[in-house]
């Protein structure tokens, strides 16, 4: 086994008596799309929270390109490699799709505090941008107000903003939801070309996206991951049928 | 957007006009009338900086503003009464020149906003408008007790200070100075508001989280925006204690947090010029309402309340029909 990129090692996290996670680890190797799938209110959020920073585990430890990053900001462990992707779009809504992106190419090239020079008439982060924006595929958007994209464009434009940071690995929180069935295929067409450079830990509702695009998942139910492996030793475990995927979607499966 | 680019040069035009139309027909009372309003609209764009363009609604920024009427203050007094300010460990003498009382102006408004807000923005929301508040009160009760300089007297400077080659006593010659000073201070935060540091600034006052993903420091980026915020409404008081020749903690006062606050949104938040014309909207009816009635706040009032309700974004945003101001 290579050296994983992204190593969650016995994480523990409690809301009074509930454990949203409850003793869990995990490892996302180079190369790999790990999705992680569980029922509402297993503690995916919690969990991914935990790994992008802005919340601090009770114990445990999170490693990323084997750094401790456990006391870590979500600032500080951006600036470290690790690209996310939020679950309700979390863009400047007023700003153009360029904006956004440029956003992030500000962030990459930590030249934050430069006062008097224009940020949209700069050759580097314009260039950076763009070409996050034609990989995803919202070249001829730049112009467009964020507010008036559509969901699916919204999710496009958070991976965009997250392709500037160049990063080591990617954190997905449902990057498909809201998307129309074009629009999923595109974007699982383009992350299977993605993770060739940097690893997607990817948290998805939707089965079918999370079947054709996973190495491997892990399932997380009540706080503790039950079951990772292959995707098919995961459509055979029986202990996750019971517990997540039930009786109507086994005719899926 | 070129359309409110329009309107800012013609209501730069109208601040120039005033003046000289008053100075050809000798009435020296409209000049100091436009100085005022110009003193006050730099006020209004510092704080615009950190209320607008950074979501940071500081109730307290007459701190500054009061800050920086004593630092013209003490130097000044100093100065006539040829008495240094400390003598030990070295001489530190009080000064007349308006460059160096504005220099320790903004200085001293820089280092006390940095301290302030190192604190209050630690707080988000109706806490974050509490706490300055509560440091603008410190401050005004601080000046009030402090007998050196005045108390609730405040400290009266006999000459206006010196700038090189201008008789700055002279009304016109004064207000060119202190217009001077607003058309530089505009034309470098439009330049911030461009830049990278005013896109993130802007981009945490959308959505916070977006850009800590990016790798940016929210509270770092907001305190110096805080900074510079307080360090020019602190040139501001300076210029207004030269103007008036007298220095008093009113200048603290929480009405005056407030009024810089409505010059904001008559305006138009976040908008460059939006401060400027709601300070001049303010002394125009201050001096027009002022002569009918005492009262004349109880108008103020309704315009005020018309211009959130149908002119959301403020007067310029009313006139060149655009809600949202963004650099771009």
């Amino acid at each position: 086994m290579p050296d994983s990129v992204l190593h969650v090692e016995d994480i523990h996290k409690s809301f009074g008596a509930l454990k949203a996670s409850d003793g869990i680890s995990l490892d996302l190797y180079p190369g790999e799309i790990h999705a992680l799938i569980g029922p509402n209110g297993a503690g995916k959020s919690t969990l991914i929270k935990q790994i992008a920073g802005g919340l601090k585990p009770d114990a445990g430890r999170v490693r990323f390109l084997g750094r401790d990053v456990t006391g870590l900001t979500t600032a500080q462990r951006a600036h470290a490699g690790l690209g996310r992707t939020f679950q309700i779009s979390a863009l400047a809504m007023q700003f153009t799709v360029l904006q956004n992106v440029v956003l992030g190419a500000v962030g990459q090239s930590g030249l934050v505090f430069r006062f008097f020079r224009n940020a949209m008439k700069d050759e580097a982060l314009v260039s950076r941008a763009r070409e996050a924006l034609r990989r995803v595929g919202l070249a001829e958007l730049e112009n467009s107000i964020t507010a008036e994209l559509s969901h699916g464009q919204r999710r496009q434009l958070e991976v965009a903003v997250a392709l500037t940071l160049s990063p080591k690995a990617f954190l997905m929180d449902e990057p498909m939801a809201g998307m129309g069935a074009e629009g999923s295929r595109v974007l699982t067409d383009f992350l299977q070309e993605l993770k060739k450079e940097a690893p997607i830990l990817l948290v998805e509702h939707d089965m079918d996206a999370v079947f054709a695009l996973a190495d491997r998942i892990s399932v997380l139910v009540y706080g503790k991951i039950i079951a990772t492996g292959s995707v098919d030793q995961i459509r055979a475990d029986a202990q996750v049928r019971e517990a997540y995927l039930g009786e109507e979607e086994e005719e899926a499966l | 957007m070129l359309r409110e680019r329009y309107l800012n040069l013609i209501i730069l035009a109208i601040l120039v006009i005033i003046p000289l139309w008053a100075w050809v027909s000798d009435e020296p009372f409209t000049i100091t009338l436009v100085t005022r309003a110009v003193i006050l609209a730099l006020a209004g764009v510092g704080l615009n900086l950190a209320l607008g363009q950074g979501g940071l609604v500081s109730f307290g920024h007459a701190a500054y503003f009061g800050i920086g009427g004593y630092a013209m203050g003490i130097l000044a007094s100093h100065a006539q009464n040829y008495d240094p300010i400390i003598e030990v460990p070295f001489l530190i003498e009080g000064t007349n020149s308006m460059p160096i009382i504005w220099l320790v102006a903004v200085i001293a408004g820089a280092l006390s906003a940095l301290v302030i807000g190192a604190l209050s923005l630690r707080t988000t929301g109706v806490y974050f408008i509490m706490v300055t508040l509560a440091f603008g009160q410190m401050l005004y009760y601080f000046a009030i007790s402090w007998p050196a300089y005045g108390g609730e007297d405040g400290l009266s400077i006999y000459v206006r200070n010196q700038f090189p080659g201008v008789n700055t006593l002279d009304p016109m010659q004064f207000f060119v100075v202190c217009f001077v000073i607003l058309c530089v201070v505009l034309f470098l935060v439009d330049r911030i508001n461009k830049s990278p540091f005013g896109l993130a600034l802007d981009g945490a006052h959308q959505q916070e989280e977006r850009v800590q993903t990016v790798g940016i420091n929210v509270y770092r980026l907001r305190l110096v925006a805080f900074v510079i915020s307080g360090a020019i409404t602190a040139l501001a008081g300076a210029l207004f204690a030269d103007l008036n020749r007298f220095v008093s903690p009113v200048m603290f006062s929480w009405h005056f947090s407030g009024e810089i606050i409505v010059f904001i949104i008559l305006g138009g938040v976040a908008r460059l010029f939006g401060p400027v014309v709601g300070a001049c909207l303010f002394i125009l009816l201050e001096h027009i309402l002022g002569d009918l009635s005492d009262y004349w706040h109880i108008y103020l009032g309704a315009i005020l309340l018309f211009v959130v309700l149908f002119a959301k974004g403020g007067i310029l945003g009313f006139l060149s029909k655009k809600e949202v101001p963004h650099a771009g």
